[in-house]
């Protein structure tokens, strides 16, 4: 195999001084023609950085790259030091030699120009085609990229598009001009689980038609077992272990490979659950849903609503204390919006909502998704942590301060925290203030909602530890909302499969992991990402999400359920 | 499609708005109602004579009455008699109106086409030696009153040059373009000063927004020659904020056209404001006003308009 | 407060920026106290129109008055004008911005409306239409810059205000069921202070310069007391004979304009969340 890249001992450095700022610290690794290379590690870790170095687009967010050499061979057969060139060779392999996707579609393609013109803009660039040329290019790429219906999309404009299809549209453009290699910056990770499945097929698909070589960056290692020749992670600038992917993945030589390893939650088909659910013992249980329904009016048309999205659809379940019941879904199928009912956040339109006689005034309590977001950031620790009792009535005594001291040990953070203010924290501490504040009010109930989407692999795994702790310390019950089934399996006893608003599958948490019944939740456990299952090749399937709105004054048919096991119902599908 | 729907059905209302606040304004004058339309005339009236206008103007009727009238008045086009010009106050307004409009677009067209070819550059040189300096002119620029401007023009102009500008009379533009435009040059650069200053730190701002925003980020990598880049795929994006914010200062400058007449001694509509109030003409500030004030209303809808034409996100809805 | 003030000093244009409103602040208060060189309002009929000299720094104007004490007094005067509108327009507008983001629905229709009407003037001619009716001095000026700019606060406020309300701090406060008032101060006011605090410099650049216009159009500070703007339309005729009469009052109108936009600029720098996240 001919060598197409070759980067020896990068560094790159931002700010006025880049080499006392160096964010990539030495990193050299080669690719030949037609491999992929996955660049695995978290953030802060400079694989991006490494990546855009490549076709120099650091050089216009502020990086400068203060040594090193990366040799690309063009098709011409000549060798460029990129790390050199000047600004007008550059332009030259920039989209023709070299192309490139980014992680958010949304923010990526120019909001004011039509698809259709920024992709027949790519082929104007690479190859010089124009007019009608240019336009049956086009149609040809969309078609390569699996758009339906081309013709039309040409004219839309990207917020007209969902997540996967603007992905599609950023690969079309890349594919443009045919390059040798494609460089994709965590291209999967804004995108629901079903449609990251279906990108990474196109990917591996396209890959084998074309022959180009691919760097993928991403900081979810099992997500390029299926997909890498050849891995490299990267820590804090530097490349700590780079090899064959079978060998790194089987037998990592580097600790924090292993330990990247072991954090990255396996899945293994209902076979890790927890074993220590309370639903055998009769208990009354602490909440208990019947039927909840929360619709949005949309589009009014002379004070008559359009319509309404109907967002949940008819849900029933009940939690049991010290029990974890997960929902599982993708954007859209109505989790969070059934959480937030659950919290009085949104109103429900119909349905019951029973919480039992706990000890507390408010016995359900909530951690939100994003760290950042949901401590205020003028606040201290200690106002933030006071807050949910104060708003009941406490006083600012001494039994609060201990209450907050014991609950701050609980959670493992230090004493001293109280004095400082949110933005000192990392993203894993301040997710565990916002466990700490949950538990402020003694709650019986706490609803996580995506509780640890934002959080790095490594933290992931040992705020999920502190959950399950805490649970059985203090016989929590635990509404999961998540989209990963990964995490899913290490915390949950039971789960509930939603799918546009509606609860498809529901049951005991190894039963619908080891046997799923429903259609979709078959599909949502065929596209989490395993390395067990890493020789499998991706299916291409193109199933949309349907839409959520009805005419108003729409009832959906009664759900009709089947028993599939002793805790394991399926809501019968209906005929298409 | 909404927004447009939206915006299409606010403006009358707060037209509305608008002659309710200007009406209750000119009732609020100290004094009573017959000394405001009559000035000092007023004194010579004998009680019977008042007593007969009261009824006449419709004075002795309930406020919103009143109200009412003057509006079905207004739409009329009748708008009261000056007491100064001793004319109707529409046909007034109507003479003055064509040079402050004339004044106040030459002033938007030195200010854009100044402001906005200065930003791009200074953004596009960003941190570079010609972006401090653009930065510190347009900084001056804007802290400098357009009177300043206007009293430092003439100075200089004078002093320097032995030229005093043509003041007192104005030349319809039908009649001699070159005239006309000649006339109200040095009024118009100062008119247009601050807001050139403003458009060019806005347009400045926006542009290094839009560059450092991901689509350009995904030009770059297609490839795309640096001046495609800002002129093809950024400044379309930064006009947005451009014209909104342009739109909203447009207003200073239809303010700011009464100080730079009153400077160059122009007979326009912000002078006649000032005048009128100076002089206690009361209908004739109403007018006046209200006049001013719908103008500015009408520039701020086509402005709220343009941006939808900008803007596919606005102008189509989701899929 | 305090870490405003230090970051604002650390950055180049923050800290010319709040030199200039010290040496301004300094000057109003010297006017106030009287510690001007020669008293503002004393006609030395023997020295009218003397050029700037050791005796009389900025020289005489007609009347035989001392510019320079004459400045100050009317620096004292755009001072105190420039700062009283602006804290009854802050007040004012972030009450009303601020309720009618939290409130919505109906009450936020009709006060964003009547806003409109008060932005639906030039700001110009809304300060001339209220001396118009109030006649012209001092306190007009005040009411007059304040009336015109609460609206402009209240959008200012409301835009953010509206964000806030749907972030997920606030979200947990309403789990916690803390009070409306609780939220509005410690969670949502808290965290407008930012944006504010920009507007807030930018308002008083823009008071001034508003009040040196009315003032020069004999409109807003009656004579005898000094004003920028009464001097600088006095100087008009004598420009030619005594030129340092107009010079003074226009860069002193010019500079104390842009200390305030120099720091407001700063304070927008200082506070974007956008260099905040280079940083970090």
């Amino acid at each position: 195999m001919t060598g197409l890249l070759s980067v020896k001992d990068l560094r790159v450095g931002f700010g006025q001084d880049p080499r006392a700022n160096e964010v990539v610290k030495g990193v050299s690794f080669d690719l030949a023609a037609g491999e992929t290379l996955a660049i695995v590690g978290e953030s802060g870790s400079g694989k991006s950085v490494s990546a855009l170095s490549i076709n120099r687009l650091v050089d216009f967010g502020g990086g400068r790259i203060t040594h090193g050499a990366i040799h690309l061979t063009r098709s011409d057969g000549t060798v460029l030091d990129v790390a050199k060139a000047d600004e007008k060779t550059l332009l030259g392999i920039r989209g023709r030699d070299v192309g490139m996707i980014f992680q958010e579609p949304m923010t990526s393609l120019n909001p004011v120009h039509t698809v259709g013109a920024q992709i027949e803009e790519a082929f104007r660039l690479s190859k010089g085609l124009t007019g009608a040329q240019a336009h049956k290019a086009t149609l040809d790429v969309l078609g390569r990229v699996r758009i339906p219906d081309a013709q039309s999309r040409l004219g839309y404009y990207p917020h007209q598009l969902s997540g996967g299809m603007r992905q599609r549209i950023m690969i079309a453009m890349a594919l443009a001009a045919s390059p040798r290699l494609l460089i994709a910056d965590e291209p999967t990770t804004a995108l629901d689980v079903t449609v990251q499945a279906q990108i990474m097929a196109l990917l591996a698909e396209l890959r084998e038609e074309t022959g180009m070589a691919m760097i993928f960056i991403t900081h979810d290692i099992g997500l390029v077992a299926g997909i890498a020749d050849r891995i490299m992670v990267m820590q804090n600038g530097v490349a700590v272990e780079q090899g064959e992917a079978d060998a790194v993945l089987d037998s990592p030589q580097h600790d924090y490979t292993k330990h990247l390893l072991r954090a990255v939650p396996h899945f293994t088909a209902g076979k890790a659950v927890r074993n220590d659910g309370r639903r055998a013992e009769p208990h009354e249980p602490i909440v208990k849903v019947d039927d909840l329904v929360v619709r949005f009016p949309v589009g009014k048309a002379w004070f008559k609503p359009k319509g309404a999205i109907h967002a949940v659809d008819g849900v029933s379940f009940d939690l049991v204390p010290g029990e974890t019941l997960a929902i599982v879904g993708e954007s859209g199928c109505g989790k969070s919006t059934t959480a937030r009912a659950l919290l009085g956040l949104n109103s429900k339109t119909r349905g019951e909502i029973v919480t039992g006689s706990g000890h507390s005034v408010r016995p359900v309590q909530m951690v939100f998704q994003d760290p950042f977001a949901s401590l205020n950031p003028r606040l201290t620790v200690e106002a933030l942590l006071a807050e949910p009792a104060i708003a009941n009535g406490q006083r600012r005594d001494d039994t609060l301060r201990a209450r907050m001291a014991f609950l701050l040990d609980r959670v493992g953070l230090p004493q001293d925290a109280l004095t400082r203010y949110p933005h000192q924290f990392s993203g894993g501490q301040r997710q565990r203030l916002c466990i700490a504040r949950a538990l402020m009010l003694n709650p019986d109930v706490v609803v996580l909602d995506e509780a640890v989407s934002a959080l790095d692999v490594s933290v992931q795994a040992k705020v999920l530890e502190l959950l399950v702790d805490l649970q059985q310390e203090f016989g929590l019950a635990y509404l999961f909302i998540s989209h990963d089934m990964a995490v899913v399996e290490r915390i949950a006893h039971r789960i509930a499969v939603m799918f546009a608003g509606q609860i498809v599958e529901m049951g005991e948490a190894r039963a619908v992991l080891s046997d799923p019944q429903h259609a979709y939740t078959k599909r949502l456990i065929a596209a989490v990402p395993a390395i067990v299952r890493r020789k499998q090749r991706f299916a291409v399937d193109m199933t949309q999400v349907p839409s959520l709105v009805r005419p108003p004054g729409f009832e959906p048919p009664p759900a009709q359920w089947r028993e599939a096991g002793q805790d394991h119902r399926v809501r019968i599908e209906d005929t298409p | 499609m909404s927004y447009v729907v939206q915006r299409l059905l606010t403006f009358p209302l707060i037209l509305l708005g608008v002659s309710i606040l200007v009406f209750v304004a000119i009732r609020l004058v100290p004094g009573d109602a017959i000394t405001a339309m009559l000035g000092t005339e007023a004194g010579l009236l004998t009680p019977v004579q008042r007593e007969a206008l009261a009824a006449y103007f419709g004075i002795d009727q309930p406020i919103w009455a009143q109200y009412l009238r003057w509006l079905t008045g207004l739409f009329q086009g009748d708008l009261g008699i000056s007491s100064i010009y001793g004319k109707p106050v529409l046909s007034v307004i109507l003479e003055r109106f064509p040079l402050t409009l004339q004044l106040s677009l030459m002033s938007m067209v030195i200010a854009l086409s100044i402001g906005v070819p200065l930003g791009v550059l200074a953004a596009s040189r960003n941190e570079r030696p010609s972006d401090l300096v653009v930065r510190v002119l347009a900084m001056l620029g804007q802290s400098t009153p357009n009177f300043v401007v206007g009293i430092l023009i003439i100075y200089v102009l004078s002093v320097f040059f032995g030229f005093v500008p043509a003041m007192g009379t104005f030349t319809p533009l039908f009649a001699d373009p070159l005239a006309s435009i000649a006339q109200l040059i040095f009024p118009a650069i100062t008119l247009g000063f601050a807001f050139a200053a403003s458009v060019t730190r806005i347009s400045r701002s926006a542009m290094l927004d839009v560059l450092s925003d991901d689509y350009v980020r995904t030009a770059r990598s297609k490839g795309a020659t640096p001046m495609s880049v800002i002129w093809h795929h950024a400044l379309p994006n930064a006009l947005i904020p451009v014209v909104t914010l342009s739109g909203v200062e447009f207003g200073y400058l239809l303010g700011g056209a009464v100080i730079v007449e009153q400077i160059f001694a122009l007979p326009g509509l912000g002078r006649l404001v000032l005048d009128a109030i100076t002089q206690r003409d009361y209908a004739l500030v109403q007018g006046t006003v209200l006049f001013i004030a719908f103008n500015f209303l009408v520039v701020n809808l086509l402005v709220d308009l343009a941006y939808v034409a900008l803007d596919p996100r606005i102008r189509i809805g989701r899929r | 407060m305090g870490k405003m003030l230090s970051s604002l000093f650390r950055h180049p244009s923050g800290r010319i920026g709040l030199v200039i409103i010290g040496f301004y602040l300094l000057a109003a208060i010297l006017g106030t106290l009287g510690l001007t060189p020669h008293d503002p309002l004393k006609l030395f009929a023997i020295d009218r129109l003397k050029a700037p000299s050791g005796t009389y720094w900025f020289g005489t104007d007609l009347l035989g008055r001392d510019a320079f004490s004459r400045l100050m007094v009317g620096i004292r005067q755009s001072m105190l004008i420039a700062f009283a509108s602006v804290a009854i327009a802050t007040i004012a507008g972030t009450i009303i911005g601020l309720l009618s983001a939290w409130w919505g629905g109906l009450w936020d229709g009709i006060f964003m409306r009547v806003m409109d009407v008060l932005l639906a003037f030039p700001a110009i001619l809304l300060a001339l239409l209220i001396i118009a009716i109030v006649g012209p001095g001092t306190m007009t000026s005040v009411a007059a810059i304040a009336i015109v700019y609460t609206p402009i606060f209240a959008r200012v406020v409301r835009g953010p205000a509206l964000s806030l309300k749907q972030r997920d701090f606030v979200d947990a406060a309403r789990t916690f069921g803390s009070s409306q008032g609780y939220v509005l101060t410690r969670h949502l006011l808290l965290n407008l202070v930012a944006p504010l605090a920009v507007q807030v410099t930018l308002a008083l650049a823009w008071a001034l310069l508003t009040e040196a216009g009315l003032s020069f159009l004999g409109l807003g500070t009656q004579p005898p007391t000094p004003s920028l703007g009464l001097m600088l339309a006095e100087s008009r005729n004598l420009m030619t004979h005594a030129p340092w009469l107009m010079i003074f009052p226009a860069v002193t109108i010019m500079l104390g304009i842009l200390g305030f936009n120099l720091t407001g600029d700063a304070l927008r720098d200082i506070l974007d969340p956008r260099t905040q996240r280079r940083e970090a």
